[in-house]
């Protein structure tokens, strides 16, 4: 017997506070489409995704009606592209990207994302090809994305990669200056990447992967802020367990879906993934959670414990909720998708910096956040290298995607739209991190990596 | 199988027999009718037997969404598993 108060509990956290279904995301290994010749392995993937994926949105969509939960986003992830290319050069590489974005385009999908290399230890021939593709891949598709792994814990990171990437985004918002520079909207660089995660723009499917596999991230931000002030004054115990119970219920709609998905399309689940994604829309904001716990206005003083707090609440209410956990799981911070991040951005309480210190609590990284046009390659890089530190040290997974926005300076508006959504240019420290770029070579991985 | 009907809006004549005229059209059978107050709103929440139906989840679900524009009520017709996945451990 369902009770009275749960329906309506249900109900009202799909009407008021936005609980959705943030992804379903299907994982496919193009393994198997490998050939000698380009052509040929465009129309092999081409043809895997038509054949893997093609009922993905529709039973998406019969799900989304019988559960009467939002499913936001319909992603497909693929095998990291570079490592598919076998001697493909960079031209051949944007011909790869153009077929992802038309099979995404015809099975009627939001993102597809695996464009990807990982490089955290050294560069392969593929990789390097790939790397030097994405500017002009990103630029030339318009739902492909892009990540590039380019440390771990494991590895240490590769100094000469991040200088790269750092020429990379900059060359990525060079290629799209005329679209307030979307295709660093599309691009990671990650330290730690998962092989399972579902959120774009870094998902991919790993290498240990299967076949074909159903990830699902969950969302419901405005739920836990509701929740958080609905307890009041009450003290922290208090309050995790608010957040926990919370996160159970969000949880186990995400594993409904995952099971319904799975069992329609005869595919594996794989995991759900229990990260709080916002969106820009009032009332889906982690933000704004952090500040229903008594601060002013996030990034203030406090804003590093309410994120640790939440984050590792949300798992504990999570994990009991689904069979299998994985992804990225962790809040997310983006600046441009939370409209809380953007007002407190905007307000300049939230800086560039206490963002880096937020991220050595949570997921993912610093995300979607705009910087001023003229950012220098190395200056970038400097900020990735110390972003990928925090993530090679607390063995967790960080990424780094700003926006370095054409001609726009400090206080000026980026507007993407849709679930990218629009940020302020935040001020970066100008002083030269060049000459620590340019040493190049590979920091050592840190001590603790060596657990065996 | 069972699907939970709710209907959110304001109160007025003839709300029953509007939604239960639609789900007898498609073969859901009503077990139980509960009422209630969802944010100063009236909330009438159905139980149906829906293993007879005579059109697919979606057909009924959107049958009866559309059903409620035209009434100026919000009516949401959800498979019961949700609310056994949330709030049942």
């Amino acid at each position: 017997m369902i009770n009275t108060q749960d329906i309506l509990e249900t109900i009202n956290m799909i009407r008021e506070e936005n609980l959705d279904v943030r992804t379903v995301t299907m994982g496919i290994s193009l393994y198997d489409c490998v050939s000698d010749d380009v052509d040929k392995l465009c129309a092999n993937i081409y043809d895997k995704l038509m054949t893997k994926a093609k009922d993905l949105v529709p039973t998406a969509n019969e799900i989304e009606k019988l559960y009467g939960i939002p499913i936001v986003n319909k992603r497909v992830s693929v095998t990291p592209i570079s490592y598919i290319g076998g001697k493909a050069g960079p031209d051949d590489y944007i011909k790869i990207a153009k077929t992802l974005d038309r099979a995404a385009s015809d099975l009627g999908i939001n993102f597809i994302g695996g464009y990807s290399a990982l490089v955290q230890k050294g560069m392969t021939r593929g990789a390097d090809a790939l790397i030097e593709s994405i500017p002009d891949a990103l630029a030339e598709t318009g739902m492909v994305c892009s990540s590039v792994n380019v440390g771990s814990t494991r590895a240490g990171i590769n100094m000469d990669a991040v200088a790269r990437m750092g020429r990379t985004v900059k060359a990525a918002a060079a290629k799209t200056a005329d679209r307030d520079a979307i295709g660093c909207a599309k691009l990671v660089v990650f330290a730690n990447a998962v092989d399972d995660n579902p959120f774009m723009a870094g998902a991919f499917h790993g290498t240990g992967e299967g076949d074909c596999v159903i990830n699902v991230g969950v969302s419901g931000p405005g739920v836990v802020e509701k929740a958080i002030r609905r307890a009041g004054d009450c003290d922290f115990s208090a309050l995790a367990d608010v957040i926990k119970k919370t996160a159970f219920k969000i949880t186990r709609v995400g594993q409904l879906v995952a099971y319904e998905a799975s069992k329609r399309l005869d595919v594996p689940y794989g995991i759900v993934d229990l990260s709080l994604a916002p969106t820009p829309a009032i009332g889906d904001s982690v933000a704004c959670i952090l500040e229903s716990m008594g601060l002013e206005v996030c990034g203030g003083p406090g804003t590093t414990a309410a994120l640790a707090m939440l984050n590792d609440a949300v798992k504990k209410g999570g994990v009991m909720a689904s069979s299998h956990v994985g992804g990225l799981s962790g809040a997310f911070i983006p600046v441009s998708e939370d409209a809380g991040m953007i007002a407190a951005a905007e307000s300049g309480v939230l800086t560039l910096e206490k963002l880096e210190a937020m991220t050595a609590v949570c997921s993912v990284g610093l995300d979607m956040i705009c910087i001023p046009g003229d950012t220098s390659a190395e200056t970038i890089s400097g900020i990735i290298a110390d972003e990928i530190a925090i993530g090679m040290v607390n063995n967790k997974t960080t990424a780094v995607r700003v926006i370095p926005a054409p001609g726009k300076g400090v206080g000026e508006k980026v507007e993407f739209g849709g679930l990218l959504g629009y940020a302020p240019v935040m001020r970066v420290n100008p002083v030269s991190c060049e000459k620590f770029i340019a040493r190049g070579g590979r920091i050592p991985a840190p001590i603790h990596s060596l657990k065996n | 199988m069972k699907a939970v009907i709710t209907v959110i809006g304001k109160d007025q004549v003839g709300i029953i027999a509007t939604v239960s005229t639609k789900c007898a059209e498609y073969g859901a059978n009503i077990t139980e009718i509960t009422q209630s107050v969802l944010d100063q709103y009236f909330a009438m929440i159905m139980i149906a037997d829906i293993d007879g139906l005579k059109a697919d989840f979606a057909a009924f679900s959107d049958a009866l969404s559309d059903l409620g524009k035209n009434t100026g009520l919000e009516i949401r017709c959800m498979h019961e598993d949700i609310f056994d996945a949330m709030h049942k451990i």
